[in-house]
């Protein structure tokens, strides 16, 4: 895998081959497909409800009705989003086949477009169920939110994506051993980013860390959507620059953790 | 004879490695190690385990960066110009596998693919024909028999018709009759294409079958550069097999015929780790 070599152009054919290596592997294990269904669901169902008795006992969360839900189906666009990635670029660890794919042409630019496609796709197959019940039980389409749900979710993609990058690249220097980051990490944002309560609930100086965070404008921005019945642009195009910022900066430390796996001879290992 | 190969059209080796150097930590695995690999050769590595085999060809294939020294494939600096060689090069190792999940035409088309090859089908066709892989082609790569994925991981790197292909072990875990085939292939595949190939290899007699040319490794430097007669004779040995046995049981002497300067003349008198390098024009 040629380190950078951008000048020599980003081959569409080599994108592609990495897409149909991952989609032989999930169209050939039914567990794996339904293990991506499978926690979503539980998720909504699970929340819906408790939105359901709260609405039923509390007029603040009647007003607010499908805040609860809305944030769960966005957190799960952003938790999918990474672990589809991830999980993809795991599944080169797991088969020991990461020798061959840095011996191939390959970029890491290209493996990483390939993985951002797998994350979508994954993510479509879990989330699309997920929606539907949310509809079918609830009463809640998320798709009434409208245009403004591209924004969010444009927005909480790409920060899955930044995310999935750095954590990937982590496992690449160090390893299997570090394949528990993976699974843990975004939770380590579920109570900074303020999934499903506001920002001035927490401390000043945690505010600040907050704001750090791209996912909490997205969340914030669906409560004011579907409370105040107001857009707010300047969140989502503050999230946008943030984002920006942060896959400039997972894709700096890939390639130097790459770079940190190929002095330490990890590559030849990829186990503990 | 590697001495009696001439290099390539282009005039210069297929790998070129000078003063390679790699330190993990407390531990030298390469040291200062120099050779040229002229084109259209076949080399065997051989050593120990530790001596820096896989070491030395992982930073070759740039999967490792050395501590020092430097790396030439096909004319191009590694890693650096890797984008220029990588399409051009290919490998197999018992260090890397093929996805299992996949069936073995899946494997093949997405390594096609990443290797650009035309007429994709066709390839994996006359791969199949080539190694006797028709019977499983359809089949997951998880649930083949050792020797089986070996033709598979083969085909696997020969798959864009490489004009540099680095073997580690090759034949490992093979039957003797199956390892025969494999090493009947690689001879007629180098014929045919006037590919150049480095073999790293247990098996001596292997590398007295296929080499032309011998590098012997201990403890992470050169030992031995020659053809594997050359070096037979100076050893007085019948067998590459007892050679290897006696450069590794020998503790801290020099080589059978030591020149004053400490290393071993080649059959031209000439001192080994240099004697490669000048057989490229």
């Amino acid at each position: 895998m040629s380190e950078l070599a951008v000048h020599h152009g980003i081959s569409p054919r080599r994108v592609g081959a990495m897409i149909l290596r991952y989609w032989y592997v999930l169209r050939s294990s039914w567990p794996r497909l339904l293990e991506l269904m499978y926690w979503p669901v539980l998720q909504v169902v699970t929340w819906g409800f408790l939105q359901t008795y709260i609405a039923q006992n509390a007029n603040f969360f009647a007003r607010a009705g499908g805040t609860l839900i809305g944030a769960v189906i966005l957190w799960d666009i952003l938790f999918r989003g990474q672990l589809g990635f991830s999980i993809s670029f795991l599944e080169e660890m797991w088969a020991r086949n990461l020798g061959n794919l840095m011996m191939s042409p390959l970029k890491p630019i290209e493996f990483l477009i390939a993985l951002m496609v797998m994350s979508l796709i994954r993510l479509v197959i879990g989330v699309v169920p997920m929606v539907g019940l949310a509809l079918v039980l609830f009463h809640f389409n998320i798709f009434n939110v409208g245009l403004p749900l591209i924004a969010f979710f444009c927005n909480l993609i790409f920060t899955s994506w930044a995310v999935g990058i750095f954590v990937s690249g982590l496992v690449l220097r160090n390893g299997l051993g570090a394949e528990g980051i993976v699974w843990t990490l975004m939770f380590a944002l579920m109570p900074l980013a303020c999934v499903y309560y506001p920002v001035r609930v927490l401390p000043l100086w945690l505010q600040h860390i907050s704001w750090a965070l791209p996912p909490t404008y997205v969340f914030e921005g669906m409560r004011a959507l579907l409370i105040d019945g107001t857009f707010r642009t300047d969140l989502m195009l503050t999230a946008l620059t943030v984002n920006a910022a942060l896959l400039v900066a997972s894709f700096a430390a890939f390639l130097a953790l790459l770079r940190s796996a190929k002095r330490h001879g990890s590559l030849l290992g990829g186990g503990e | 004879m590697t001495n009696a190969i001439p290099a390539g059209p282009a005039g210069a080796a297929a790998i070129e490695v000078v003063h390679l150097v790699k330190q993990y930590k407390t531990t030298r695995a390469v040291d200062d190690v120099s050779f040229a690999i002229a084109r259209g050769s076949i080399t065997g590595l051989l050593g120990g385990n530790g001596a820096g085999k896989t070491t030395t060809i992982a930073m070759i294939m740039g999967l490792v960066l050395p501590t020092s020294g430097t790396v030439t494939v096909l004319g191009h600096p590694m890693p650096a110009g890797s984008a220029e060689v990588l399409g051009r090069m290919n490998f197999e190792s018992p260090y890397v596998d093929m996805p299992m999940r996949l069936t073995v035409r899946q494997n093949l088309t997405v390594f096609g693919r990443l290797y650009a090859v035309e007429h994709l089908k066709d390839r994996i066709a006359q791969l199949a024909d080539d190694l006797d892989l028709n019977e499983f082609l359809d089949r997951p790569n998880g649930k083949l028999s050792a020797g089986q994925k070996t033709r598979v991981a083969l085909a696997k790197a020969l798959i864009n018709q490489p004009e540099l292909l680095l073997l580690d072990e090759p034949t490992a875990s093979l039957d003797p009759d199956t390892a025969d085939w494999v090493r009947a292939h690689l001879e007629a595949y180098r014929r045919a294409r006037g590919a150049t190939i480095l073999l790293a290899s247990h098996n001596m007699l292997e590398v007295e079958r296929l080499c032309d040319r011998v590098i012997i490794l201990k403890r992470g430097r050169i030992e031995e550069d020659d053809s594997p007669e050359a070096i037979m004779t100076r050893y007085s040995r019948d067998t590459l097999e007892q050679v290897f046995l006696d450069v590794a049981r020998r503790r801290g002497q020099g080589n059978p015929q030591t020149s004053p300067d400490g290393s071993s003349p080649d059959t031209k008198g000439r001192p080994h780790q240099t004697a490669s390098r000048e057989t490229m024009p």
